[in-house]
């Protein structure tokens, strides 16, 4: 599959976190083709594993890019069938009024999120940025009808067409983290012409909105030797932020306590090797991705961060380039080719 | 006629083209005569042999949206609002610019670089800009020019049970009801004018008036529908699905009581379901009928439509159908000389 | 059950502190299951082997925490006042006037600092007075580091029980209750009355790395939406039934899971309810997430007033929640 054709699937697919199974088989369809086992786990990890040509027993390397986005759950049904819900990760609720979303009932509903509307809204109100207790969700259905088709608990998710903008760039939602998913695909099908001695689990992970908790027992399961997480950044221009990325100038490398120093100075070789153009993200504590979990699974797994640029984080029209994506899965591949006895073998510390 | 087309054309107050040109091509063979004037407005004519009472109808083929006022060193396209568009309903939407349909997003700044006290606050729309994907000023004039419209991106679609939900239904809802009308034959001179520039101040209607002189002015529109929660029974204004709505008074206008009392009767004697519309707040086409000239009576008949003025309204297949049925019939009525006024 | 409740709950167990309300339990638990033990952290593991039909036997853990909030002593004043800090969550609001009994039986009443508005009353702002003149004759009963709790008899109120500490003894009571009405299950059982849920669910997860089990299931009061102006979200209500969990702040439910519990229930005509809570957590999540993975749920029970000394309930609906996880545990567990 295309890597583009395969995001587009990716961004207008419904995964909310502790709900991904609606993408298992997309992500299966793309993946498997390059990887001689796909497996689901108890989370819902997707693992692809392309087998090395290291001696036995070989060194691993896990790849992990996060399938699930944020949502909305149903938490009750009200007298005249309208919807309240509440958050799984978080959206700010400003960017929700006026969505049209898709309720996954017992069949899937189209959905407006809806407040009272301004001409009702004291000048109090008005000054106030609306809580997701203000906002609700309109069926179209009366509450009878409601009720048969739509219960607690089930997710909400926002309907947007994927969009591709001029420049390369596309916008859509939940590019946070299928972009990085994608570039599991890029990276995967470059492998397939490159020689690599190290087992390299291509992990899909889940629940990374709502606590790292995919990558948490995947790492702990998989057991890797080492590990890259490849999640999105924040992109400019017009956010005031030092060091904030810039779309279209390679995937950032990151730096900070989560992240091994000798596995950032091989993705930094590689890039320059191989004319990968990079960006540069500091992450002082916590990263708040995957790489923050899997670095401590077990005894310990040495861990890298790439991050792909992207704007408008947490609405339905992130935005990244597409030309970012494809050089992260370059960079990816070309670090895993990389990957030996020896390199593990220097990540414990004298 | 279908609901869908309509709705996804795109005519910004002042950009009325696409949808006009639709309308020609719709009406086509059903009315005598079909004329615009210098201002956009598309007068649908049918004579009757019978002298009566001349009745206008105006339905407005504009929508609120946006114009672009200038693109910046980033690429970063902004603009301005278009008649009234709540802020709160900009951020995170795609849209679509100019003549191509340019396609464009309006972004906001990442929760997470957010400060608690910036999350207090509605987004300051003056702020907001359009991402199209342009890296530079040159490259996004290329694309899109100052003056261009920028509208919504939303399809029309099927929504819950027996609704619709769609971009600019108003009021494209009240054109379609207009359409429907001015298929039937009556007794009556009938003028249909669709008009343009309501949304900035029911500019055509104005021109519109002056020149048709009607006796009797019926304004078609979509009307405010808030039957959702948070929302008091009394501060409804319309329910959805209740019918036609008939207004008694807005800012503009004192509806006619006796073309308010014949709406209502006729809807009765034909079991046609209808509501009042029960707000004295807003304007539209019908002030500008009332006063034109020596003056006429109006009155206004509307589809409820919830999140009006939104990127997407929701309005009632049977509210639609039945606004064109109790039209129909008052116009028959009138023809029959039951209209006493 | 209504002795049982009565038992768990007036028992003294705040986070770290088990040891009294783990001896309550297991003399309740101890002649329905085939062993009793105790882990380092103070969890109490009763364990009872699965019989019949071994293809269907799994590993389940059954958690419920037997430690409550309370507050412990961080510093004890010259005139003999303690102050403190809480253990859990606590309301100043809800300590206000509220009495408070330490583990050997010293029991204090709660005072506060004067405030210009009852808005800017903080715990710090508080102390316990148990009667003593002095730091010297405060420490012969108390020290620094002791740990209180709410004292507050039980209020039975027809089919309605409040007090203190429901959240989480209601949910051992449960447990207990199912072990004994459970009959035949094909399954190994390892029913844990987890420590330091309060705290960070750290009972839980030392716990479930040991059981290692197939299948988790926690039980856990909720919070409800029936009460004069509630929030407008929540959709749960005393006396509809048990509550199944989708979602709450610390874990997803997995869907098979849900849909497992829901359709026990569905079968059986127990009556239930979905629950999405926006906030807390429970040690479903720590047990989500022990080792690889472990599908895991919960079910609540709906329960107001949570985290203060008069946790309201309806027997109606701790029944249903037997009844249900009696009918879970019968059948077999695939997810």
């Amino acid at each position: 599959m295309e890597t583009k054709e395969f995001l587009r699937r990716l961004s207008e697919g419904v995964g909310v976190s502790g709900y991904e199974h609606g993408l298992h088989d997309l992500i299966r369809e793309a993946l498997a083709p390059y990887a001689g086992e796909f497996s689901t786990d108890a989370l819902g990890n997707c693992v692809a594993v392309r087998r090395g040509c290291g001696e036995e027993p070989r060194v691993s390397v896990m790849l992990a890019a996060h399938q699930d986005e944020i949502g909305l759950m149903v938490t009750k049904i009200d007298e005249r069938g309208f919807l309240r819900v509440a958050q799984v990760g978080g959206f700010d609720p400003r960017v929700l009024v006026a969505q049209e979303v898709v309720v996954h009932g017992r069949r899937s509903l189209p959905g407006i999120i809806g407040m009272k509307p301004p001409h009702i809204l004291t000048d109090e109100e008005r000054k106030k940025a609306p809580k997701l207790e203000d906002l609700f969700i309109d069926i179209g259905l009366p509450a009878g009808e409601a009720r048969e088709t739509v219960q607690v608990g089930d997710v909400v998710t926002l309907n947007r067409a994927f969009t591709e903008l001029h420049g390369g760039l596309v916008a859509g939602k939940s590019l946070d983290d299928r972009a990085g998913v994608a570039a599991l695909l890029e990276c995967l099908r470059r492998l397939q012409s490159l020689r690599h001695a190290a087992d390299i689990y291509a992990v899909a992970t889940t629940q990374e909105e709502v606590g790292l908790r995919g990558a948490t027992t995947s790492a702990y399961g998989l057991h890797p030797d080492l590990a890259v997480a490849i999640d999105v950044c924040h992109a400019g221009p017009g956010l005031d932020e030092p060091g904030a990325s810039e779309l279209g100038k390679g995937p950032a490398v990151a730096v900070g306590a989560n992240i091994h120093p000798k596995l950032r100075d091989l993705l930094l070789a590689v890039a320059a090797d191989c004319g990968i153009p990079i960006q540069h993200e500091v992450s002082p504590g916590a990263t708040g991705t995957d790489a923050w979990a899997i670095n401590i699974a077990r005894a310990g797994i040495p861990t890298a961060l790439l991050s792909i640029p992207l704007r408008y984080m947490h609405t339905s029209v992130e935005t990244a380039a597409m030309s970012d994506v494809v050089q992260t899965g370059r960079l990816l591949a070309e670090f895993c080719g990389r990957v030996d006895r020896a390199l593990v073998e220097g990540l414990r510390w004298n | 006629m279908e609901l869908r087309s309509i709705s996804e054309l795109r005519g910004v107050s002042g950009q009325e083209h696409e949808v006009r040109t639709y309308l020609r091509r719709e009406l086509e063979g059903h009315v005598s005569e079909l004329q615009s004037d210098t201002l956009g407005n598309l007068f649908a004519r049918k004579p009757a042999a019978a002298r009566g009472p001349t009745v206008m109808f105006a339905a407005h083929m504009d929508e609120v949206g946006f114009l672009v006022t200038a693109v910046d060193k980033d690429g970063m396209v902004h603009f301005r609002t278009v008649g009234g568009i709540d802020a709160g309903v900009m951020p995170s939407k795609v849209v679509q610019i100019g003549p191509k349909a340019v396609p464009g997003v309006i972004g906001t700044k990442a929760v997470h670089l957010q400060s608690a006290d910036d999350r207090t606050k509605p987004f300051d729309p003056k702020k907001l800009v359009i991402d199209i994907g342009a890296g530079s000023k040159e490259e996004a004039l290329k694309l899109v020019q100052p003056g261009d419209q920028v509208t919504f991106a939303t399809s029309f679609g099927a929504f819950g049970n027996g609704l619709h939900k769609g971009r600019a239904l108003d009021d494209r809802i009240g054109c379609a009801v207009l359409v429907e009308v001015l298929k039937g034959s009556y007794q009556v001179p009938v003028v249909g004018v669709f008009t343009v520039q309501e949304e900035v101040g029911t500019r055509g209607a104005a021109v519109a008036s002056y020149a048709v002189r009607p006796d009797i002015g019926v304004c078609l529109e979509g009307t405010v529908c808030a039957d959702i929660p948070g929302t008091e029974e009394d501060a409804e204004t319309t329910r959805i699905g209740s019918g036609p709505a008939i207004s008694i008074m807005d800012a503009g206008t004192i509806h006619h009581p006796g073309l308010v009392h014949h709406l209502v009767a006729v809807a009765r004697r034909h079991e046609i379901p209808y509501q009042y519309r029960r707000a004295t707040r807003g304007g539209n086409d019908a002030a500008r009928m009332s006063l034109a000239g020596s003056g006429a009576k109006a009155c206004a008949v509307s589809v409820p439509c919830r999140y009006i003025h939104g990127p997407v309204a929701v309005a009632s297949q049977s509210d639609f159908e039945n606004a064109v049925k109790l039209l129909r019939a008052f116009l028959e009525s009138i023809g029959r000389g039951e209209l006493k006024v | 059950m209504k002795d049982l409740i009565r038992d768990f709950t007036q028992a003294y167990g705040p986070s770290g502190n088990e040891d009294q309300i783990r001896e309550v339990i297991r003399r309740a638990v101890e002649p329905l299951c085939d062993r009793v033990s105790t882990d380092a952290l103070g969890n109490l593991i009763a364990f009872r082997q699965g019989r019949g039909e071994p293809v269907l036997r799994r590993r389940v853990m059954l958690a419920a925490h037997m430690d409550e909030i309370g507050l412990i002593v961080t510093h004890i004043d010259e005139q003999g006042f303690l102050r403190f800090a809480e253990v859990g969550g606590l309301s100043a609001h809800v300590l206000m006037g509220q009495r408070v009994v330490f583990g050997n039986g010293t029991e204090g009443s709660i005072g506060n600092e004067r405030v210009d508005e009852i808005k800017d009353l903080k715990l710090d702002k508080m102390f316990i007075d148990i009667g003593a003149r002095s730091a010297a004759e405060a420490r012969e009963h108390v020290e620094v580091g002791d740990m209180a709790v709410y004292q507050r008899g039980v209020s039975e109120m027809g089919t309605r029980v409040a007090a203190k500490a429901m959240d989480d003894r209601i949910g051992c009571v449960v447990i207990a209750e199912t072990l004994r009405r459970l009959g035949e299950s094909p399954h190994d059982i390892h029913a844990v009355f987890t420590v330091q849920e309060e705290v960070g669910l750290r009972g839980a997860r030392t716990s479930a790395f040991a059981v290692d089990p197939h299948f988790g299931l926690a039980f856990d009061v909720t919070g409800v939406g029936d009460t004069p102006r509630a929030r407008s979200i929540l959709n749960m209500e005393l006396g509809k039934g048990a509550c199944i969990k989708a979602k709450d702040a610390s874990l997803v439910v997995p869907p098979a899971v849900k849909n497992l519990l829901v359709k026990t229930a569905k079968d059986n005509a127990i009556p239930y309810q979905l629950e999405v809570l926006p906030a807390g957590g429970t040690d479903t999540a720590a047990i989500q997430l022990t080792r690889s993975g472990v599908p895991a749920g919960c079910i609540s029970i709906p329960t107001r007033y949570i985290h203060s000394p008069v946790e309201l309930l309806d027997l109606g609906d701790v029944e249903a929640c037997v009844a249900l996880a009696v009918k879970v545990l019968q059948g077999p567990i695939e997810v």
